[in-house]
């Protein structure tokens, strides 16, 4: 009674076949460099069997990952959530008071006084208030509404487009492909300090005509790769002529912006504890804030949450210590040392630009640099033969030859023609001169062989 | 969440016309998603709970949230050893404190040397920490008397449900007649429903029989399956095992049977497996999927495709919060694996505490280690009392009139079969509610308990239940037991 026939093969023909995939799958382009990735796994392999290569370790600096890199996690942070998992440490005098009252006050919050009890889907409610009261003040008074903030274990026809900015982030463009929408790519201005053009927006949404219905735009401040700061007038004097577009930014901007505008312009601002000074990647804490989202749509968004159970508790804890960081008087109180990543910053600017072959933007915030690469054509040429686009080519070598790991721009999208590749400056700096010297004498050499 | 007058007001108090995102624009799966675990009942309870702490008069006292499978929010102790070794994870420099015994410290200090920076707060590999996937494999295998498992087929994940959605996401495809249809059971765990929802995809329900303990029956897939290729392409079996929301746990037998069916009809098997160490009754025992499709010899080993999962948020842990577990993956084509992993690696990585966790609960103390008394004690007194609250659960409901109780075989919660009188049904009708809904709000208004309607997780037209949870301590459950046996009475009494 089967109709063999009529069915199509399930099972036995390979998940790869185009049309028994998820869609999901086919929308993943290839954007990831495997090539480079793979390779790196290998040397760090070879490296430990104690084969000899004109490096010691791989520095891995692909990624946005403070800690990964080195970089110490705040006291205060750590010793909290040791004390939330394990409260018997309350009993001791070895922690901090400031410690063991910011302890007791967050178990009070958690259900059964256990860091391992589910939460509230948007968050524990403590936690939740104290963003909105974060988010206040940081806005200078603008208000925020805890009924509007999601906590999240870090960030997820006719066909619906968004607008992403290139360079962009490239999990972003992967999310949205995989949620089957459209990106419409507007390219920032290098030249001038990787600036948002509203020309270039406007070329953008016209070339979505006819292809998607553009519904979002997506804005990253600071920019990643970029680090680069948006042009407060340009952005938002355009947002009041097309002031149906949804926009990703600064809230308070937007309020400033006063009515209509402040009153209708959708919003959803997103952050998270694994940047900045708490630097907790691996902890997955983070929240969005929706303004202006209509009520009944407000009750999905819980109900889509609410699927997921809720966010990882120590996420959620490291968001709560980062709202509210130790202040001055407490016994933790101790300035993070925010001097390292502007020197970070500045000695990156200055060495690559005194390179020739390397050109770099100011970064202005955000935690990497995108520097450009000027390479040979014969350069080019070689990385054409081997399959590789030319800043793939590049990085590969230069993880060989100098045991350097850094992310090809082209995974983030690129103006035709140009190179880039994307480096985290968020380590330390001794660690920084490391990289800076392998990385020039490699360029040096580099661009004598394809001269 | 209360709602104003939606059409004119926010919930920030500005007029909201001409939006961008509304319910007409929206993703219109949306509209379908439903998660009755957290519904409005629960919505309701935590009003309550507030309006209570405001000092308002009820004939109760406390809220007790017999919805969720939340142990340690019912007062379950936290397993001293694993809270010790994250205690050591998140604040290192107590590797030095003499107080924390050495076995956690090993442990400690081998997990944050596979940690990025020796920190739990860089990021892992998507799949998740390398050696802790070593350490499931190796888990697995004990566990399945000694049948490999291949580290690179372990995926970890953000609790059980991350990896469920994630697979389901690489499945469902197809348009119209050939939109993918996905088996489940009824009654269900909403995650699933909800996540086909949002896929698109075409549930497909088969109806566990309640007179025979939730038993599943090969007949009754077989009739859902049939059915549904009239109108989609099945290809996903989905089986929960021990059973959520009803407790059954499959024989040995069933679960061989359900294997050469998904050979047969060419499904898929999902198998979440994440309350493998609640099984309570006598002559019950945890079957792994994987162990019985090895045990079939290679006609099926080597062929039927299969995803398992598990989870550190049930069984003797209750780690909820922590958003631990991982699946593995079977005879799954390399090419769809390499997929599989960037698909993962765009959500990043796990939270890495619960990946701590995870490694803690396969690689738990030994005999010949410190920890391993106290540790033993504490799991098997918390296996203990959730076998004698499954029986003192059973036995109560059993005697009410207009309650059936299937035993609890295994899991966290009880689904009582309820029957109301027509009266009620009628009054359900006219206030615009299910009617199981309609008695659990009010069992919720008088009484202060909070359980899930049995609409939430499906159930055969014209029946009711409720899922309630088995968690609360001993004590407050037999108050608990009393107050819905009295709260029936009266019910049925007052609508006879």
């Amino acid at each position: 009674h089967r109709k063999w026939s009529e069915r199509k093969v399930t099972i036995f023909t390979p998940m790869s076949d185009q049309q028994e995939t998820g869609p999901t799958m086919r929308r993943l382009s290839q954007l990831e460099s495997v090539v480079l990735w793979n390779r790196a796994r290998q040397i760090k392999r070879e490296l430990k069997q104690g084969v000899k290569k004109p490096y010691r370790e791989v520095i891995d600096i692909s990624w946005g990952d403070p800690q990964g890199g080195g970089i110490k996690p705040l006291s205060f942070v750590r010793q909290v959530l040791a004390a939330c998992h394990y409260p018997q440490l309350l009993n001791s005098d070895k922690l901090p008071e400031d410690v063991r009252q910011r302890a007791e006050r967050l178990l009070k919050e958690c259900a059964g006084r256990s860091t391992g009890s589910y939460t509230a889907t948007q968050g524990i409610p403590y936690i939740v208030k104290g963003i909105s009261e974060f988010i206040t003040r940081r806005d200078g008074g603008v208000p925020s509404f805890p009924n509007n903030i999601y906590i999240s274990s870090g960030s997820h026809a006719v066909k619906t487009g968004v607008l992403t900015p290139v360079p962009c982030y490239d999990k972003v463009n992967m999310s949205i492909r995989e949620l089957g929408g459209v990106t419409i790519p507007y390219y920032l201005h290098e030249d001038q300090g990787w600036e948002l053009q509203i020309e270039e927006l406007n070329r953008a949404l016209e070339s979505a005509k006819g292809v998607c219905n553009p519904v979002a735009l997506y804005v990253m401040n600071p920019g990643n790769p970029t680090g680069s700061l948006p042009q407060r007038r340009s952005s938002f004097s355009w947002l009041m002529r097309v002031n149906d577009l949804e926009f990703v930014s600064y809230k308070k901007v937007l309020a400033e912006m006063g009515p209509p505008i402040s009153e209708t312009v959708e919003l959803a601002s997103f952050h998270s504890a694994s940047k900045g000074l708490i630097g907790e990647c691996g902890l997955r804490g983070g929240y969005v804030e929706l303004v202006n989202v209509d009520p009944a749509v407000m009750e999905y968004i819980y109900k889509l949450f609410s699927t997921d159970s809720c966010a990882s508790v120590p996420g959620q804890i490291a968001l709560n210590l980062m709202t509210h960081p130790p202040q001055p008087g407490d016994p933790s109180y101790s300035l993070y040392n925010e001097t390292t990543l502007i020197h970070n910053v500045r000695r990156v600017f200055e060495v690559l630009n005194s390179v020739p072959g390397f050109s770099c933007q100011p970064v202005e915030g955000g935690g990497f640099a995108f520097p450009r690469l000027h390479l040979p054509l014969n350069a080019i040429h070689k990385a054409k033969e081997a399959g590789m686009q030319p800043d793939e080519f590049y990085c590969v070598r230069l993880l060989e030859e100098s045991g350097l790991l850094v992310n090809p721009g082209w995974n983030f999208e690129q103006k035709e023609g140009t190179s880039h590749f994307r480096m985290n400056i968020m380590i330390k700096e001794e660690t920084l001169e490391g990289v800076l010297r392998r990385l020039v004498s490699f360029h040096t050499k580099f661009m004598k062989e394809f001269s | 969440m209360l709602r104003r007058d939606l059409h004119n007001e926010a919930v920030n108090g500005v007029p909201c016309r001409g939006k961008v995102l509304t319910l007409d624009t929206m993703n219109p799966n949306v509209k379908r998603v439903e998660y009755a675990v957290r519904g409005p009942i629960v919505q309701r309870a935590v009003q309550i709970e507030k309006e209570l702490r405001e000092g308002a008069k009820k004939p109760f006292t406390e809220v007790i949230k017999a919805n969720i499978g939340d142990a340690h929010a019912m007062g379950q102790k936290p397993v001293t050893f694993l809270r010790q070794v994250l205690a050591l994870c998140s604040y290192p420099e107590l590797l030095e404190d003499n107080k924390f015994p050495e076995d956690a410290k090993k442990r400690a200090r081998r997990i944050l040397g596979a940690c990025g920076g020796q920190s739990i707060g860089a990021y892992s590999a998507s799949q998740g920490i390398e050696c802790v996937r070593q350490d499931v494999a190796r888990y697995i295998e004990k566990r399945d008397g000694g049948i490999p498992s291949n580290p690179d087929n372990i995926y970890l994940s953000t609790g059980a449900s991350d990896a469920i959605v994630t697979m389901l996401k690489l499945l469902v495809c197809g348009e119209g007649r050939g939109r993918t249809g996905v088996m489940i059971s009824i009654p269900q765990y909403p995650l699933y429903s909800a996540a086909l929802a949002d896929l698109g995809a075409v549930q497909i329900n088969y109806y566990l029989d309640e007179d025979k303990c939730w038993s599943l029956d090969i007949k009754e897939l077989r009739r859902a399956v049939t059915e549904a290729r009239q109108h989609c392409n099945p290809r996903v079996l989905c089986i929960i095992n021990p059973g959520n929301p009803t407790g059954q746990v499959q024989s040995r037998q069933c679960i061989e049977d359900v294997i050469r069916f998904a050979k047969e009809e060419h499904l898929f098997l999902m198998a979440d497996e994440v309350y493998q160490d609640n099984v309570y009754a006598e002559g019950c025992a945890f079957h792994s999927f994987k162990k019985v499709l090895f045990e079939m010899g290679p006609e099926y080993s080597s062929t039927v495709e299969m995803a398992s999962f598990h989870s550190t948020s049930k069984c003797y842990m209750g780690e909820c919060g922590f958003r631990g577990g991982y699946m593995e993956v079977i005879n799954l084509d390399p090419e769809v694996k390499a997929q599989l992993i960037k698909l993962v690696s765009v959500r990043l990585c796990p939270p890495v505490p619960g990946q701590a966790l995870l490694d803690l609960v396969v690689n738990p103390p030994q005999p010949d280690e410190p920890s391993h008394t106290t540790f033993m004690k504490e799991r098997t007194a918390v296996l203990a009392a959730l076998a004698e609250k499954a029986r003192l659960t059973e036995q109560v409901f059993n005697t009410v009139p207009g309650i059936t109780c299937n035993p609890v075989q295994g899991a966290m919660y009880t689904f009582p079969r309820i029957t109301l009188p027509q009266k009620a049904i009628d009054k359900a009708k006219e206030a615009g509610q299910v009617p199981d809904m309609f008695y659990c709000m009010r069992l919720l208004e008088e009484e202060g308990i909070c359980l899930v309607p049995g609409s939430g997780f499906g159930q055969r037209e014209g029946t009711f239940h409720f899922r309630m949870t088995i968690l609360p301590p001993t004590e407050k459950l037999k108050i608990v037991l009393q107050k819905i046996r009295d709260f029936h009475q009266r019910f049925t009494q007052e609508f006879s």
